[in-house]
């Protein structure tokens, strides 16, 4: 074999991670249709298209523009700001069990929202999410300054990991103690530790909407050098890629894709953990691929879940995040027992 | 001399491994560092390629203090293959010689006629082109050292330092990988240091020894001025004959007994 023979196949290789791509992407299309026309109250496709461009107030107007768009959007924006973050997170603690949570993210969001209600008589949704935001970079702000503390030069993922893990632990002792001494605080964290994209406007959408892209944008950007690091340090810095730099880039969309996810629509970390796993076949090992493949995966994934617990328990409906365990946990196991487990 | 080490003192922790040591690589040639486990060669060859901070003393690339220049810069030039480097499951032969060529990529432009063509020539010096698309974990051994190399030579670096290219292999795959880095340096001309266990194959492919005990350069200069009986009891503690490589004519050590425990 020649060396001009070579180049065709590395071609080859790039052109179906395309089509892959394109695919994914016609999933996440139909599963935005699915959410925006099945619910308790079934929409005809036409009727539908009919309340985006030219709606008349009638009844399905009302429910396409006012629940259904807003609902949808939300689940295609936490889905990717899950899948990324899962990938991203796996990618720099090189351990295929790690969760965007890991970060003390979640109970961060959790932990804030809870002590906003009781402390500051929070009541507005929008006010809860903005202290979830909040809640979600400190905590992450003080898991990085954690793990730096007695390393050389940086944290570390095992410090990161640690220092994470006993945060998440001593916020979580935390909010279980609050929400016992309040019952409206309760209500809330009970609704938001099942997670749900339901019954939030087009509002919360704007909101988190900035942190999820500038989220999206910094983990494109820390693509190759997370690729240059999954070789081991030594040699991310032999070809000439900046250990510190890219975990801080690394850490901090991690946290902002996370937190937002999060603060919005409640604990759905289970998604980052498994999605990476679902794209990682399709992709191989290059994060230039795998994260927007985990992206869409996570989309179309939290979008059928969430239709699905529309229509499994009528008249009611299941939470987006009940779904996703129910479902999602015995089709990882059987991930797990027919692929050996990867190594990072 | 293309790369130097002026007063370097080195250590991790508190504990110091490197003291004020000196030592220069002239362009074009084959320098291997040789020495007992623990006295410092691994951890000279990484402050030599940046992966180290030296707590004195400086590393001259070109002349020019090598912490002072952009490490992106400095990777067109240095390439460095750390000691049993790991890569992650199901990385394909292609895409790990492809990252190679991750500092002359920027986010715009991630991949170019330039890559293309270097990874090509990479797959073909190393003999992997028919193996591009297998896994790194389904190689041998050899096959799998020689994917590192590869990527290493898709970098496109005119200086090139390896720590101990041939740990784990069989005798056969030490000579494969060592004949490949004396083309490397014969055809392409390339300045290599690297770090090696086998004084034998030491001496057979080096231009120059460097040996080193306790954190200091003993003797360096030609096979022939370096290995040498009297050299094997100061450093390696070894009584030994050194004779003639029956092949090459290059000093050939026979161990008799170490001088500690007799």
């Amino acid at each position: 074999m020649s060396a001009t023979a070579v180049a065709p196949r590395l071609h080859g290789i790039r052109r179906r991670r395309g089509l892959v791509l394109a695919a994914l992407l016609a999933a996440v299309c139909v599963a935005v249709v699915l959410s925006v026309t099945i619910g308790a109250k079934a929409v005809p496709l036409a009727d539908a298209w009919t309340a985006l461009t030219a709606p008349t107030g009638t009844e399905n107007d009302i429910v396409i523009r006012s629940l259904r768009v807003p609902r949808t959007a939300l689940g295609v924006l936490a889905g990717l700001a899950l899948g990324v973050a899962g990938a991203l997170m796996q990618g720099h603690t090189r351990n295929p069990l790690a969760d965007p949570g890991l970060l003390g993210v979640t109970q961060g969001a959790a932990f804030a929202m809870v002590a906003s209600i009781i402390l500051l008589g929070t009541q507005s949704l929008l006010a809860y999410i903005w202290f979830g935001l909040a809640g979600a970079l400190v905590a992450s702000v003080a898991v990085f300054a954690l793990g730096m503390v007695g390393g050389r030069g940086g944290p570390t993922p095992v410090t990161l990991a640690l220092a994470g893990t006993a945060v998440s632990a001593f916020l979580y002792a935390l909010t279980s103690a609050l929400v016992l001494l309040d019952e409206q605080a309760m209500d809330v964290f009970r609704f938001w530790q099942a997670g749900s994209v339901a019954g939030r406007g087009p509002d919360v959408v704007w909101q988190v909407l900035p942190f999820i892209v500038v989220g999206l944008v910094l983990a494109l950007v820390n693509a190759p050098g997370l690729n240059a690091l999954s070789l081991g340090e030594d040699v991310a810095r032999s070809l000439g890629q900046n250990i510190a730099l890219t975990r801080g880039v690394g850490v901090t969309a991690v946290t902002l894709l996370t937190g937002a996810a999060v603060a919005s629509c409640g604990s759905l970390a289970f998604v980052g953990l498994v999605v990476p796993h679902l794209a990682r076949p399709l992709s191989g090992t290059d994060h230039r691929w795998l994260l927007p493949y985990s992206g869409l995966i996570g989309a179309a994934l939290l979008l059928v879940a969430d239709v699905i617990g529309r229509v499994v328990a009528p008249p009611g409906e299941l939470e987006v995040g009940v779904v996703l365990a129910l479902i999602g946990a015995p089709f990882f196991v059987a991930l797990v027992r027919r692929r050996k487990p990867v190594r990072l | 001399m293309r790369l130097q080490a002026a007063g370097v003192t080195l250590g991790y922790g508190d504990r110091i491994v490197v003291d004020g040591l000196d030592l220069g690589i002239e362009a074009g040639t084959v320098t291997t560092i040789i020495g007992p486990n623990g006295c410092g060669k691994s951890t000279l060859l990484r402050a030599l390629g940046r992966l180290l901070k030296p707590r004195g003393g400086e590393v001259l690339l070109d002349g020019k203090r090598i912490d002072g220049m952009p490490t992106r810069e400095v990777a067109k030039v240095l390439g460095v293959l750390p000691q049993a480097p790991t890569a992650p499951e199901g990385l394909t032969v292609a895409d790990l010689v492809a990252r190679g060529r991750h500092p002359h990529q920027t986010w715009y432009r991630q991949w170019s006629s330039d890559d293309e063509g270097a990874v090509a020539l990479a797959l073909e010096m190393t003999g992997l082109a028919d193996l591009a698309e297998r896994p790194l974990d389904e190689l041998s051994g050899g096959q799998r050292q020689r994917a590192w190399i590869s990527m290493a030579l898709a970098q496109g670096t005119d200086l090139l330092l390896l720590d101990e290219p041939t740990t784990f292999l069989d005798l056969a795959h030490q000579v494969e990988v060592l004949e490949l880095v004396r083309n490397l340096h014969q055809e392409a001309g390339r300045t290599i240091v690297m770090v090696l266990h086998d004084l034998n194959l030491a001496a057979r492919y080096a231009d120059r020894l460097v040996a080193m005990r306790g954190g200091r350069v003993v003797a360096a200069g030609s096979p022939h001025e370096v290995l040498t009986e009297e050299l094997m009891r100061e450093v390696f503690e070894l009584d030994a004959k050194v004779i003639a490589d029956p092949v090459a004519g290059t000093p050939m050590v026979v161990p008799i007994r170490p001088l500690s425990r007799p």
